[in-house]
C-alpha cells in the first residue's frame, strides 16, 4: 500500500517503553512524541525506532552496543535504530558516563526494556489475529504466525491502532527469555563511523548557529593568581571585538569572527598583569611531599594502620607516577545561548544532568532555565576541560544574550587547566616464605584526590569560573571515592590471596594542582606497583613470575586468562634476561570487580642509550559476554597504547610559578611511529554478566613495560615515566 | 580583501583578512566540517587540508597564501556514495575511536598514496610521525590505509 505525503503526515502511533536505573533520578513517563521525559525506546508506525541513552558516546562505541541489544530485544535490523543525543529536555538521566560502566548498567536494562515492548506489540497483534500470543512471533518488526509470515508488523499495528502506548518497564515484574542473538556477540560496524570520514558533522565543533560569535577566555597565567592591574591596552578598539568582559579574575572577550576574538584574548593577556601565587610544590621532589603533606589516612584493608610482619624474608620497594594530563586531541569548548530567561548550553563533558545543575547554582539560576544538550567531541578519557568551558561560555552568554556564543578554549588553555591525573606514590613491602608465598604484605598509597567533578550544587565551586568570578564559590574538600570502586585506593586491595594483607591510603588534604578523573584513577598506578613487585618477589627467588602470580590466586577466571595469556603470548619461550630483548607481564580484574586484562609487552632496551622500542603487545580480555567482539578489542587496544604513552613519555612539567606543558612539545605522546604491534585474545563467557573494559588495560599495560624492561637490561624502574639508562648487555 | 581560490573542486572568492587562518575559512566561512582544530601550533596535524596534493596544516596558514590554489578537504575526498578508497578503508577496518584527528590522517595518506601507491607499514608509520591520536586507533588505521593502497592497486 503506498502512503500519499498527506496520509504520510497524519499518520502517527508509536511505543515508548520506559525504565529507570538504580541510582539514577526517576522520570515519570510522561507520554508519547520524540521528546517525552523519561522514554528509552521510541518504535514508530514508519519503521523507525529511536533510542534515548542516559550515557554518552565518547568515541568508546557505547551507542552502537546499546543498538545492538535494543536490535535484539525487539528483533529487528538494526539498521532501524538512531541514537539521541542526550538533552536535559528528554533524555533519561544517568548522571556521567564514567568509570566503564555503561555497559554493565544500561546494557541490560535496554535489552530487558526492548523485549518487553516486543511483547507489547506481539500482545497487539496475537489479539489483531485472533491467535493465542505464544503462536505470534516477529521478523525485524514483520509479524509471523505459527511460522508462516503475515502482512501485519509491529508498524501497520501501530498505525492501524493509531494509538501512543507507553509500556513502564519498570512496573513489569517477569523477565522475557530474548530470542537467539543476532547483532549481541558480533562485530556488528560502529553505527558513527561512517559520518566522521565522509566529515558529516558528527562533532560539536560542527554546530554552526545563525548569528553566533566567538569568545576566548584571558586564562590567569596559574591557579590562584590574581589580577594585579587591570588594562585592556588596544583590546576594546580591535576590529570585530564586541564586549570584553570581568568578573573578579574571570575575563573574556566575544567578538565578531573567531580570529578576532583570538587575536583581542591575546592583546588581554599581554595587558593584564597578574600576582602568581607562586605555591607549587617542587616538581623535583613532588612525591615527598605527597607522603608528608597533610592527609587523611584510612584503612582500606586490614584494620589497622601499622604495618603487620609474619618473620619472614622482609623486601619492599616504592613507585611513583607524575601528574597526567588527559590531552585530548580537541581543546575544550562549548556553545552557550541566552534568551528570554532561557539558557541552552551545549557541551562535550560526560554528564548533562550534574552539569546542568552545577552551573545553574554557580550562576544563580533556576535549573528549570538551563537546557545542556551533549554533542561529541575528540575523546575526553575522563573529567577534562570540557566542563569549565561550559560553564565559563554560559558566564559569557548571560553577559552577551540573544545571540549564540561559542567559546573555544586554545591548546595552552587545554594543557594549563584541564584537571590532571594525580600524581601518587605507593610504598609497599612483602614477607616470602621459603616456599616462595607472600606471608604479609603492607601497602600505603599517597595521592591527590582522583575526582573534583562539579557534580551538583556543592561542588560547583570545582569550576574555574566559580572560583575566579567576583563573588567565589567555596572549593569543595578532596574527596575519595569509596570501595569497592575506590579512587586513589582503586585496584590497590591485590586480587592475590595472601595471608595477610594491610592497604592504607593517605589522600592529600590539599589540591594545589588541579587533580580530577583521569582513566583508571589511581588503579593505573596502583596496578603498575602491585604488578612491578610481584615480578620483583619472584625474581627474588628465581621463579618464573607468570608461576608466582598463579601460586598466589584463588580466582578461577584470573588463573585461566593467565594460562591463556602464556599460551598465545609464547610465554615458556621468551628469552633469558638482560639480553635488551625484554618480555614483561601485567594483569588486573579492573576495580576487582569488572573485567579482567593481562598484557605481556616485548620491547627492546638499546645498551648504548638506553633507549626503548616497544615491539609487541598481546593482550588476554575477560568482559564477561560480549556484546560487540571488535568493540572490546579496540578499547584494549586503544587503553593499552595510551597507557605505552603515559608509561614511557609523559610527566607533566611545571614550575612553583605556573604548569609549563603548554603544547604538544613540552608534553610529547606516543606517535604513529612508535607504535607496537598489538595482538587481543577475548574469553569466551556468554554465560557470564557483560563487564567494561574502557580503562582495564592501563595498569596492566604500565606493569608490564616496566617488567619488560627489567628483564631486557636488568634495570627496575620504579618511577614514571619509565626511562632506562645505557648498559652492559649480556650476549646470548 | 577578495581572494579566489578553488575549494574541493569548485572555484570561490572570499572576502576576507588576507591573515586570517585558513583553518578559520574553511571552517567558518566555507563551513566544511573535515578539517578540525587542534593546536593551532601545526603540532597534531588535525587541520590537515591538501593544497596542490599536498598536506598542509591549514591553522597555520593563513588564507592568502592559497590564492590561486587548488585545496581539498576531506569532504573533497570522497562521499558516500562515491567513497575515497581512503575512507572505504577507514570503515571496513573500523580505524577510528572518536574519529577526530582522522581527518588529519587520510588527507596525509592520500597525499603519501599519490606519490607512493604501494607503501610498506614502515613508510606509512614514518608519514603519520606528525599526526596525533589519543584513543589509540593507530594500528587499525595503518591497516586501514595498507588496505586503500593494495584496493586501489586492484582496480588499476
Amino acid at each position: 500500500m503506498k502512503t500519499s505525503r498527506r496520509q504520510f503526515l497524519q499518520a502517527t502511533g508509536s511505543l515508548v517503553v520506559c525504565f529507570s536505573l538504580p541510582g539514577c533520578a526517576k522520570q515519570s513517563a510522561s507520554g508519547a512524541g520524540t521528546t517525552a521525559l523519561g522514554n528509552r525506546i521510541l518504535i514508530n508506525w514508519d519503521g523507525r525506532v529511536t533510542v534515548y541513552p542516559g550515557k554518552v558516546e565518547l568515541g568508546q562505541g557505547i551507542g552502537t552496543a546499546i543498538a545492538q541489544l535494543v536490535a535484539d530485544g525487539l528483533s529487528i535490523d538494526i539498521g532501524r535504530i538512531s541514537l539521541a543525543d542526550v538533552d536535559t529536555d528528554f533524555s533519561p538521566n544517568e548522571s556521567y558516563t564514567y568509570s566503564s560502566i555503561s555497559i554493565q548498567q544500561s546494557g541490560p536494562a535496554f535489552a530487558r526494556a526492548a523485549q518487553i515492548g516486543r511483547r507489547h506489540l506481539l500482545q497487539r497483534a496475537a489479539s489483531m489475529l485472533g491467535a493465542d500470543l505464544l503462536d505470534v512471533s516477529s521478523v525485524d518488526g514483520q509479524i509471523v504466525l505459527r511460522g508462516k509470515a503475515t502482512n501485519t508488523s509491529y508498524w501497520t499495528l501501530l498505525r492501524e491502532a493509531n494509538t501512543h502506548d507507553v509500556v513502564d518497564v519498570d512496573d513489569v515484574a517477569v523477565d522475557l527469555q530474548g530470542d537467539a542473538d543476532v547483532a549481541v556477540g558480533n562485530s556488528i560496524a560502529r553505527l558513527d563511523i561512517p559520518d566522521k570520514v565522509f566529515a558529516l558533522g558528527s562533532f560539536i565543533q560542527d554546530i554552526r548557529l545563525p548569528k553566533m560569535v566567538h569568545a576566548r577566555i584571558v586564562c590567569p597565567p596559574a591557579e590562584r593568581a590574581t589580577i594585579a592591574t587591570y588594562n585592556v591596552g588596544t583590546a576594546e578598539s580591535m576590529s570585530g571585538v564586541q564586549k570584553i568582559i570581568r568578573d573578579g579574575n574571570f575575563v573574556a572577550v566575544v567578538a565578531q569572527r573567531e580570529q578576532q576574538a583570538r587575536l583581542a584574548a591575546n592583546e588581554l593577556s599581554q595587558s593584564i598583569e597578574w600576582h602568581v601565587a607562586g605555591d607549587l610544590p617542587d616538581a623535583q621532589h613532588i612525591h615527598d611531599w605527597l607522603s608528608d603533606t597533610p592527609s587523611t589516612v584510612s584503612n582500606v584493608v586490614g584494620g589497622s594502620a601499622k604495618p603487620i610482619g609474619s618473620g619472614g624474608e622482609k623486601h619492599s620497594a616504592t613507585y611513583t607516577r607524575p601528574f597526567h594530563a588527559h590531552a585530548s586531541i580537541a581543546p575544550s569548548m562549548a556553545i552557550a545561548f541566552f534568551r528570554d530567561g532561557q539558557l541552552t548550553i551545549w557541551s562535550h563533558a560526560q554528564g548533562m544532568y550534574p552539569l546542568r545543575t552545577a552551573i545553574a547554582h554557580t550562576l544563580r539560576m533556576d535549573v528549570d532555565k538551563v537546557r545542556c544538550i551533549y554533542k561529541q567531541s575528540a575523546g575526553c578519557y575522563g573529567h577534562n576541560g570540557a566542563d569549565d568551558a561550559a560553564c565559563e561560555a554560559a558566564a559569557i552568554a548571560l553577559e552577551f544574550p540573544n545571540v549564540p556564543v561559542r567559546l573555544q578554549w586554545e591548546r595552552a588553555d587545554e594543557f594549563a587547566w584541564e584537571p590532571y591525573g594525580s600524581a601518587m606514590k605507593i610504598d609497599v613491602s612483602a614477607d616470602l616464605d621459603d616456599d616462595s608465598m607472600v606471608t604479609a604484605w603492607n601497602y600505603d598509597v599517597f595521592s591527590c584526590a582522583h575526582t573534583s567533578r562539579p557534580r551538583d550544587a556543592a561542588n560547583a565551586g570545582n569550576f574555574i569560573y566559580a572560583q575566579h568570578k567576583a563573588n567565589p564559590l567555596p572549593i569543595p574538600a578532596p574527596r575519595s571515592i569509596p570501595q569497592p570502586a575506590g579512587g586513589e585506593d582503586r585496584n590497590a586491595v591485590p586480587l592475590y590471596e595472601f595471608a595477610a594483607t594491610n592497604v592504607v591510603k593517605h589522600l592529600a588534604s590539599s589540591m594545589p594542582i588541579r587533580v580530577s578523573s583521569l582513566r583508571g584513577l589511581g588503579a593505573y598506578a596502583n596496578v603498575f606497583a602491585i604488578e612491578s613487585f610481584m615480578d620483583e618477589l619472584a625474581g627474588a627467588r628465581n621463579v618464573d613470575p607468570l608461576g608466582f602470580r598463579l601460586a598466589h590466586l584463588g580466582d578461577d577466571r584470573a588463573k585461566e586468562l593467565l594460562t591463556k595469556l602464556a599460551d598465545v603470548s609464547g610465554w615458556s619461550t621468551r628469552p633469558k634476561g638482560g639480553t635488551g630483548i625484554g618480555w614483561g607481564l601485567g594483569f588486573a580484574q579492573f576495580k576487582n570487580l569488572s573485567s579482567y586484562v593481562g598484557v605481556v609487552f616485548e620491547l627492546t632496551v638499546a645498551p648504548s642509550t638506553g633507549r626503548i622500542e616497544l615491539r609487541r603487545a598481546v593482550a588476554v580480555c575477560d568482559a564477561g559476554k560480549i556484546v560487540n567482539p571488535d568493540g572490546v578489542v579496540a578499547q584494549i587496544e586503544g587503553g593499552i597504547i595510551q597507557s605505552a604513552s603515559w608509561t614511557i613519555k609523559e610527566c607533566l612539567q611545571f614550575s612553583k610559578n605556573q604548569i609549563t606543558s603548554r603544547d604538544w612539545a613540552s608534553y610529547p605522546i606516543l606517535r604513529f611511529d612508535e607504535i607496537p604491534q598489538i595482538e587481543v585474545h577475548l574469553m569466551q563467557r556468554s554465560n557470564h554478566k557483560s563487564l567494561g573494559v574502557g580503562e582495564s588495560a592501563q595498569g596492566p599495560t604500565a606493569a608490564a613495560i616496566a617488567n619488560a624492561v627489567s628483564h631486557a637490561c636488568s634495570q627496575r624502574i620504579r618511577n614514571l615515566p619509565i626511562k632506562a639508562s645505557a648498559y652492559d648487555k649480556i650476549v646470548s | 580583501m577578495k581572494l579566489a581560490f578553488t575549494i574541493n573542486g569548485q572555484e570561490i572568492e572570499i572576502d576576507v583578512d588576507p591573515d586570517t587562518p585558513l583553518l578559520d575559512v574553511l571552517r567558518n566561512d566555507l563551513e566544511l566540517n573535515g578539517p578540525k582544530f587542534g593546536c593551532g601550533l601545526a603540532q597534531c596535524g588535525a587541520c590537515a587540508v591538501s593544497i596542490g596534493g599536498k598536506s598542509v596544516r591549514s591553522c597555520v596558514t593563513p588564507v592568502r597564501a592559497v590564492a590561486g590554489r587548488l585545496v581539498v578537504t576531506l569532504e573533497g575526498l570522497g562521499t558516500a556514495d562515491a567513497p575515497h578508497p581512503l575512507q572505504q578503508g577507514f570503515i571496513d577496518e573500523q580505524a577510528l575511536q572518536c574519529g577526530y584527528c582522522v581527518n588529519g590522517v587520510i588527507i596525509t595518506a592520500a597525499a603519501l598514496l599519490d606519490r607512493n601507491p604501494n607503501p610498506t607499514e614502515a613508510e606509512v608509520k614514518s608519514e603519520l610521525a606528525g599526526h596525533l591520536c589519543r584513543c589509540g586507533a593507530q594500528p587499525r588505521m595503518i591497516r586501514a590505509i595498507l588496505r586503500a593502497a593494495s584496493s586501489a592497486a586492484g582496480q588499476k
